[in-house]
């Protein structure tokens, strides 16, 4: 489904992602796990078509397309999803009209019939339940005023609508208590599917918990440093980021940063 | 660019109409017009080299010779009119047609004091002689003095004490398209006595969006103890019309104002707004939106004046600017020294849609209070690219994120408005200017 191969990647001049290979198949959830200011956000923001970061070298492909030249909407249309780290605020705008448009441009580009404010509103208020967001939220303007747990259960009743192909998800578990962080992780579970590839990208091991990984990755310094199973996550938990310092090449460490 | 050089040219077509004038006015009003007449003839005429007028030219006005009809022109018809009407029974209607009032087009309800500024001169003139021209004394430019000179129609509304006028009152000014290069100097007083509250709307439009006329407009309104006025004005005149306003406001101890001031269409506009905080306790809120595209000039020169303690103002203008437009907005501040505990904020935000759109934007605080809260801030830019990405990212394009984000914008400040018939046709008018018809 999505193939990164030898990905490079600048911000403001800066390389922050230094050659990410990773393979991900239809149905397979890939955890992303690291230390802060590894590049997680910016792997994230590169696959969705972010034109502030740059690609100078590699690529990727999704469902064999190659994604670099198509702008973040046509990326969007075809099945690409970021729930953001930091969710913007959007005055003025509704939830709900917000996300009939964007449901409606994906549909369209699908061939399919845009659905109306009444279609779309008995569709809201189902995904709104499955990730209990209150239904007053969808008249509440995109993220204004909400709180940090409701921007993020926001990004995951995005993605409940918006049903995409491959999800990003990046750090949707930051900020939560227990409580928010169960309402996320169902959500997330109840739209796995054998059609639904999804990028997990957290700090902590506690969202792995819950959403159990078929992969989990470790990045450090743009690269991923280790891969393995779900285990993995466990191992980090235990023994720390530190540990990754250790299994990475002598040199690599020291010579760029 | 061509400033005016103040030639009697310009003031030729203005004063030969001033001759002709013959209302029958009381005599003590026609001592204010001779005055007003007069002063017109010595002030300079507004241009560019005034502080006040540096970025707003209005050498195209002076360059035209707008005629001012004395008297009305023949009736005009319910189908003229009827398109501008917020279809609400319950609201009083006072209708203007090319600056005349039309008795037989408007509706006052029973138990309201409204009527035409003529007939109030004779009908209330214990109201009206002590506060008729006494709110704009001092502080009038040219064009101020030429209005009072034809002072002959417009609106008085007058709210009794703890009155409560149930519905909105509507102000619809209409021009008929049938004259070109008219001119129209309407004239308003509204008095609210203590306790009262009333909804002034006023409207300004045309049957005709190429007509070329001037309106030169000034409204006094003087708001009593505890009482409350929530005031909008909306100017949609043709896209070849002129429009010049003041407002001049004193409000008494604890009594406030609400206002919306909305620009949608015409060709240049300045509208004006000064509100003097004259009692303890008083509250000024201004708000405004303009909307400009093409080459239209829009100019809103706000002026608060804290005359006394705990005074609160607030003034927050919204601007969307596209095309080769232009903008200004200016929010002066003044607190005396004896308005202590004044709390007094502005702030003006624009959008500019198009490199070739303008705005000039200042706030000017004169404070002379030592114990008082004034902030001020102004924002011109394009909509964060950070927002256009997220749109973006759930399927859309840019220019739909533009439009959505334009919408957004302006819409904050007319979802605010409290009269449902005037927020609805506004949100439409907004969303059909801004929000791209996806596909
Ligand atoms: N928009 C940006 N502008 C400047 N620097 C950035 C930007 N985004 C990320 N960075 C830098 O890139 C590095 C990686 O950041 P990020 O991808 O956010 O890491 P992570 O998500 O793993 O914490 C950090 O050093 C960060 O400061
Ligand atoms: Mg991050």
């Amino acid at each position: 489904m999505l193939e990164i191969t030898n990905l490079h990647a600048n911000v403001e001049g800066n390389e922050i992602l230094r050659g990410v290979d990773l393979k991900i198949g239809a149905g397979e959830v890939h955890a992303i796990m690291g230390p802060n200011g590894s590049g997680k956000s910016t792997l994230a923001q590169v696959l969705s078509g972010n034109e502030a970061y740059e690609v100078t070298e590699g690529g990727f492909t999704f469902l064999g397309q190659d994604l670099l030249e198509m702008p973040a909407e046509e990326r969007a249309r075809l099945g690409v999803f970021m729930a953001f780290q930091y969710p913007v605020e959007i005055p003025g705008i509704s939830n709900a009209y917000f996300l009939q448009a964007g449901l409606n441009e994906i549909r369209k580009s699908h061939g399919l019939d845009e659905l109306d404010a009444l279609e779309f509103r008995d569709l809201l208020k189902e995904k709104m339940d499955l990730v209990a967001i209150d239904h007053k939220f969808a008249d509440r303007p995109v993220n204004e005023g909400f709180s940090g747990g409701e921007k993020k259960r926001n990004e995951i009743l995005q993605m409940a609508v918006l049903e995409p192909k491959l999800a990003i998800l990046d750090e949707s578990d930051s900020g939560l208590d227990i409580d928010a962080l169960r309402i996320v992780a169902d959500g997330v579970n109840r739209l796995r599917s054998p059609q639904r590839s999804m990028i997990v990208v957290t700090h902590y091991q506690r969202l792995l918990d819950y959403i159990i990984p078929d992969f989990v990755h470790v990045l450090w310094r743009g690269r991923i440093v280790k891969s393995g199973g779900k285990e993995l996550a466990l191992e980090l938990e235990a023994k720390g980021y530190d540990w990754i310092k250790e299994l990475v090449p002598a040199g690599v460490a020291e010579d760029e940063g | 660019m061509s400033d005016s050089k103040n030639t009697a040219n310009e003031k030729a077509s203005f004063l030969s109409d001033l001759d002709q004038l013959r209302t029958v006015h009381p005599a003590w009003v026609k001592s204010i017009q001779t005055s007003y007449a007069a002063k017109f003839a010595e002030l300079e005429l507004p241009n560019r080299r005034m502080e006040e007028w540096r970025f707003t030219n209005v050498s195209p006005i002076l360059r035209t010779s707008f005629r001012t009809a004395i008297s009305p022109g023949a009736p005009a018809t319910e189908e003229t009119v009827a398109p501008f009407r917020y279809g609400n029974a319950a609201w009083a209607e006072l209708v203007f047609v090319d600056g005349f009032f039309a008795a037989s087009l408007s509706r006052i309800p029973s138990g309201l004091i409204a009527c035409n500024l003529a007939e109030a001169l004779e009908k209330h003139t214990d109201r009206v002689e002590p506060l008729l021209a006494k709110q704009v004394n001092g502080t009038a430019n040219a064009f101020n003095a030429l209005n009072t000179a034809f002072l002959q129609d417009g609106a008085f509304v007058h709210v009794t004490a703890d009155a409560v006028v149930p519905a909105p009152i509507h102000l619809l000014y209409v021009n008929s398209g049938r004259s070109t290069d008219s001119a129209s100097h309407p004239r308003n007083l509204l008095i609210l006595d203590r306790g009262a509250k009333a909804t002034v709307v006023e409207s300004h439009v045309s049957a005709d969006m190429g007509a070329r006329y001037f309106t030169n407009a000034v409204t006094e309104i003087v708001i009593g103890e505890n009482a409350a006025l929530h005031a909008y004005k909306l100017i949609n005149d043709s896209n070849e019309a002129y429009h010049l306003a003041s407002t001049h406001v004193r409000l008494e101890r604890g009594a406030s104002i609400n206002s919306f001031a909305i620009s949608q269409t015409g060709k240049i506009i300045r509208n004006e707004i000064k509100t003097l905080l004259d009692g303890e306790g008083a509250h000024s809120s201004l708000k405004g939106l303009y909307m400009t595209r093409g080459e239209q000039l829009v100019d809103n020169p706000i002026a608060i004046e804290h005359a006394k303690p705990h005074c609160t103002s607030w003034i927050g203008y919204k601007g969307v600017l596209d095309d080769k437009s232009h903008a200004v907005f200016s929010g002066k501040v003044y607190v005396h020294r004896v308005a202590q505990k004044t709390d007094s904020n502005q702030l003006n935000q624009n959008m500019l849609l198009s490199d070739k759109a303008t705005i000039d934007t200042k706030p000017l605080l004169e404070i002379f209070a030592d114990d008082v809260k004034c902030t001020h801030g102004a924002t011109v830019g394009r909509p964060p690219e950070e927002l256009v990405f997220y749109f973006r990212t759930r399927g859309m394009s840019e220019a739909m994120a533009l439009g959505m984000l334009t919408y957004g914008f302006a819409d904050e400040v007319v979802n605010q408005i409290g009269v449902d018939e005037v927020r609805e046709r506004l949100e439409k008018f907004v969303f059909d200017t801004y929000s791209p018809i996806p596909g």
